[in-house]
């Protein structure tokens, strides 16, 4: 099973590839590369390290700008951000594999185990971190390089969010994820795991006892698909069914066929894991996207989808579920009727087609619609939230005072990508936000 | 198709390349080998009193992923017997009669023991001998080599008694470790030498190994300075080529050595005053192979320009070469930049802003970056089209001043017969 799932889709670039990649770039000025990068890695310069053997200060470059960097170095969609701005496309050459040569400073430092950053000195201050994922990693790294004392809150049993416990083993390892959380605690944190804030603590008693509060804590799982069966066995939550593979953790037989509701990121991710575990077994099925638009409306990346296709995932575009059928308690059918876009004003709706129902055998039935946002945990909070999306001002600073929020809770559809790469670089600005609040701060 | 055939002071091949005297032309196998490849010519590896050689012997200059710019040696002359020598040289004459075969030597110096040494190995069919005072590592110490070279009086002394027993034309091999080569060059011709053939290699240290602090090279943790030869020689070579191409005191012609990989490389070496080439870095990166395209490169050329022989390129551009008081003050281009070819790497910006003179503009507008000359300011250095890594896409372009040609010499002139 794990050579399946593990195995990386990227290979490490071999030392020679390495040599004739970071020889190749042209060490611009100003680069475009860089400037694509919400982190804004200095891409030229780190690059340039790996040209003359300084392969530790690359890494240090790197990581400086992302605290993130090599789990990024993985995840990023880097034909849109780096080495999509690479002056190569314009010169009608291939890019610089910039996400492999990250990949490689970083991967050197953790062989190596060579610790890049070290604590600011004491300034006596406390700041507690809600979420242990990329957002309050990042904002945790960068708080304790200026000196302020970090106690993390973490729901879960480990540290890394989403690169733990959401993106498939075989784009990010549970261990790159640690490898990257474990670099942010060397520094010196107090990290509480197995603690919900809302539910375990109040955010009351935070707010009283530290300087200041961070709200990293993403969103919430796939929310339901509203319709009759969805209770059944066989029927999962994309992230639950990635989780527990990536873990290792007990998985049923999923069967001959596996319908996959939704055509975003983590759709793509539930297919092709779902693909890959089958095949690990022994025993491949047939996997298939069921979508309610058409391939043109994919949320997904156009390099996910053609990595979904090369994976043997079947698409059915136009379709949308409105019945699970079971037996036994068990999934074996499921309905869908046709769909179409239709005009509204200026927007364009999906529509049923009536009378267009038809089912198709399925044994496990993955929903991948998305995620929910964690409405009642802001509410308990008290923080307030457009339909879920925590509203900050441009210093990253909530409604209530002293807390802050970085990451994937104050992501907005359409403003921007929730992406690791993007939530790093909220941490950044939320550390540097809440030192300068801190410093302005009169000594009690 | 051209003719190829080269003439250096009467010495006839059928096309301009040759070996140099290098680990390349050390036996007759090699040699065999590279004639069978198409080499014109092979000057033998010095013979003299076989020395032993040390290990290891290379280094080389690497720049980014491109081997082999430069390489430096530590090696000594021929390591084999003077007699195997011989008689692999009256083999390979025998097996291919139409090619150049040369004897490098060398001697200490001493009238008699060169004159017993060239009798010698005249002995066997050669078409010339080079004497090579140019070798600047281990031989020099032993009072032969470049020893020999930096002193022209000992270069002169040398030639007249090669040429008192030679029967075939004789090229004198210079070091380029001197202040100035047209001494060595004088005092060869001076001696009744035939031709001369230059340079040899650089004195040079490639490196230290930065784990062990070794040298680069090393022989049991020690080296000594070694001869630096390769591609990144070549400009310091023609400049010699040159400067004694145009020298009315040096009356002989001249082999062309140094950094040629290519048949361009060659065609430059002959404009620029050389008769013929030779070669032994490119041969050792490359193997024998390289001649092909070298004689293809070379005939294509000649075709396309309509010329009928390599003896029309000898010399054709060495007067362009000057001193510097004798250029157009009044000559003036700047850099204009194509921007449909620019991918915006802003290097030209940024070495034109730190290294040249502050005169190419970013006109930054939402998110994407121009790149203006102002061709007012521009002093038309070179260096932004020298960084610009896309082929033609920064022109330096002639700017009519309206001025007539004007040289620092004339200026002068002009200015004081003003006062
Ligand atoms: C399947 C999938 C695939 C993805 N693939 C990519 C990709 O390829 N590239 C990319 O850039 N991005 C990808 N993303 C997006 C990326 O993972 C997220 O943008 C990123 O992880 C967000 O970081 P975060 O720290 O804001 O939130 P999270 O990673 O969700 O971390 C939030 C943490 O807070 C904890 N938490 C929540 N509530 C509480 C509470 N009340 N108290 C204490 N702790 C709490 C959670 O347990 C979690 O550990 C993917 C996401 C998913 C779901
Ligand atoms: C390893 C090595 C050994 C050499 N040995 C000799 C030699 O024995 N006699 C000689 O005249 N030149 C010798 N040379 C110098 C070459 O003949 C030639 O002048 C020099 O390498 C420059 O040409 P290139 O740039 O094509 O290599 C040697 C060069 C090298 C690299
Ligand atoms: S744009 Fe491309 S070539 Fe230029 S610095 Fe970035 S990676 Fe290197
Ligand atoms: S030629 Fe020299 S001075 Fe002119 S723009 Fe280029 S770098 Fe600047
Ligand atoms: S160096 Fe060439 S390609 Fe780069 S910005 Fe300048 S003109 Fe454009």
């Amino acid at each position: 099973m794990s050579e399946q799932l593990g195995a990386s889709i990227h290979k490490p670039l071999s030392e020679i590839e390495v040599t004739i990649e970071a020889n190749r770039c042209l060490y611009c000025y100003d680069a475009p590369c860089m400037n694509a990068c919400p982190t804004h890695i200095d891409v030229a310069s780190f690059i340039q390290k790996i040209s003359t053997g300084n392969v530790k200060g690359s890494a240090r470059t790197i990581m400086e700008a992302n605290a993130m960097g090599a789990s990024c170095a993985r995840v990023c969609p880097t034909e849109e951000l780096c080495e999509g701005a690479c002056v190569y496309n314009e010169a009608g050459d291939s890019p610089i594999r910039i996400g492999d040569l990250q990949r490689y400073a970083l991967d050197y430092v953790a062989e190596r185990d060579i610790q890049l950053f070290e604590p600011g000195p004491d300034t006596g201050k406390r700041v507690a971190i809600i979420g242990g994922g990329p957002a309050g990693l990042s904002t945790a790294r960068d708080l304790r390089r200026f000196g302020h004392a970090i106690t993390i809150f973490e729901a879960k049993d480990q540290l890394g969010g989403l690169n733990t416990y959401g993106i498939v083993p075989f784009r990010l390892s549970v261990e790159t994820a640690l490898w990257e959380a474990e670099q942010v605690v060397k520094l010196g944190l107090d990290v509480r795991t197995g603690v919900r804030v809302g539910f375990d603590v109040t955010l009351e008693q935070l707010v009283k006892d530290y300087d200041a509060v961070v709200l990293a804590c993403g969103m919430g799982n796939v929310p339901k698909l509203g319709i009759e069966g969805e209770n059944l066995e066989g029927v999962w939550d994309a992230l639950d069914f990635i989780e527990r593979a990536k873990l290792r953790l007990p998985v049923p037989d999923l069967g001959e066929r596996v319908a996959v509701i939704g055509a975003g990121n983590t759709a793509i991710d539930a297919l092709t894991c779902a693909k890959r575990l089958s095949i690990a077994r022994g025993k491949e099925a047939r996997v298939i996207c069921y979508y309610r638009r058409g391939a043109e409306q994919m949320t997904a990346y156009q390099f996910e989808y053609d990595f979904a296709k090369e994976e043997g995932i079947e698409f059915r575009f136009f379709c949308a579920p409105t019945r699970v059928i079971g037996q036994n308690l068990h999934v074996n059918a499921v309905e869908f009727v046709r769909t179409q876009l239709e005009t509204q004003g200026d927007r364009e709706v999906v529509a049923p087609v009536a009378g267009s129902e038809f089912t198709e055998p399925v044994d496990t039935l993955i929903s991948a619609i998305g995620q929910s946002r964690l409405i009642e945990t802001f509410e308990r909070l008290g923080i307030a939230h457009d339909f879920g999306v925590v509203k900050v001002d441009d210093a990253l600073q909530t409604s209530r005072p002293g807390v802050w929020a970085a990451g994937d809770c104050i992501f907005e559809k359409g403003m921007r990508e929730a992406m690791v790469v993007e939530v790093a670089q909220q941490g950044k600005l939320a550390a540097q936000s809440i030192d300068a609040y801190l410093n302005a701060k009169v000594p009690a | 198709m051209a003719n190829l055939q080269s003439n250096l002071a009467g010495i006839k091949s059928p096309n301009p390349f040759w070996l140099a005297s290098a680990p390349p032309t050390n036996s007759g196998y090699q040699v065999m080998r590279a004639f069978e490849a198409g080499w014109g010519g092979a000057v033998w590896k010095t013979l003299g009193t076989p020395i032993t050689n040390v290990t290891s012997r290379f280094a080389a200059l690497d720049y980014k992923q491109n081997k082999i710019i430069g390489l430096n040696n530590i090696e000594l002359i021929t390591d084999r017997p003077l007699d195997v020598n011989l008689k692999e040289i009256a083999e390979c004459k025998k097996a291919f009669p139409d090619r150049t075969i040369i004897a490098s030597l060398m001697e200490v110096c001493e009238q008699k023991a060169w004159h017993e040494l060239v009798k010698r190995v005249q002995e066997v069919d050669i078409d010339g001998f080079e004497l090579n005072f140019g070798c600047p590592h281990g031989m020099s110490e032993r009072g032969m080599g470049s020893a020999v070279g930096q002193h022209p009086d000992l270069i002169e002394q040398v030639a007249e008694w090669t040429k008192e027993v030679a029967r075939v034309p004789v090229i004198v091999k210079l070091t380029p470790n001197i202040t100035d080569i047209r001494f060595g060059a004088r005092a060869a011709s001076e001696g009744g030498a035939d031709a001369v053939s230059l340079i040899n290699t650089i004195n040079s240290l490639i490196g230290v190994d930065l784990e062990t602090w070794n040298p680069v090279p090393h022989v049991d943790g020690k080296s000594s300075h070694g001869g630096y030869c390769g591609p990144a020689v070549k400009p310091i070579a023609l400049n010699m080529v040159n400067e004694c191409a145009r020298d009315p005191e040096v009356r002989i012609p001249i082999s062309g050595i140094g950094g040629i990989e290519t048949w361009k490389d060659a065609v430059e070496f002959l404009l620029l005053g050389a008769s013929n080439v030779q070669v032994c870095t490119a041969a050792m990166h490359h193997g024998f192979r390289i001649v092909e395209d070298m004689i293809d490169g070379l005939n294509n050329y000649l075709d396309e320009r309509g010329l009928a022989s390599v003896q029309d390129l000898v010399g054709a551009a060495a007067n362009r070469i000057t001193t510097w008081e004798n250029l157009n003050l009044n000559y003036k281009i700047v850099a204009r930049i194509d921007q449909d070819k620019c991918i915006h790497c802003n290097k030209c910006y940024v070495a034109c802003e730190d290294a040249a003179h502050q005169c190419i503009d970013r006109l930054i507008n939402n998110g994407s970056s121009t790149v203006v000359v102002d061709e007012q300011e521009c002093v038309g250095c070179n260096l932004c089209q020298m960084v610009c890594p896309v082929e033609e896409c920064i022109e330096m372009v002639q700017i009519d001043t309206g001025l007539p040609p004007e040289s620092w010499k004339q200026r002068s002139l002009r200015l004081e017969a003003l006062t």
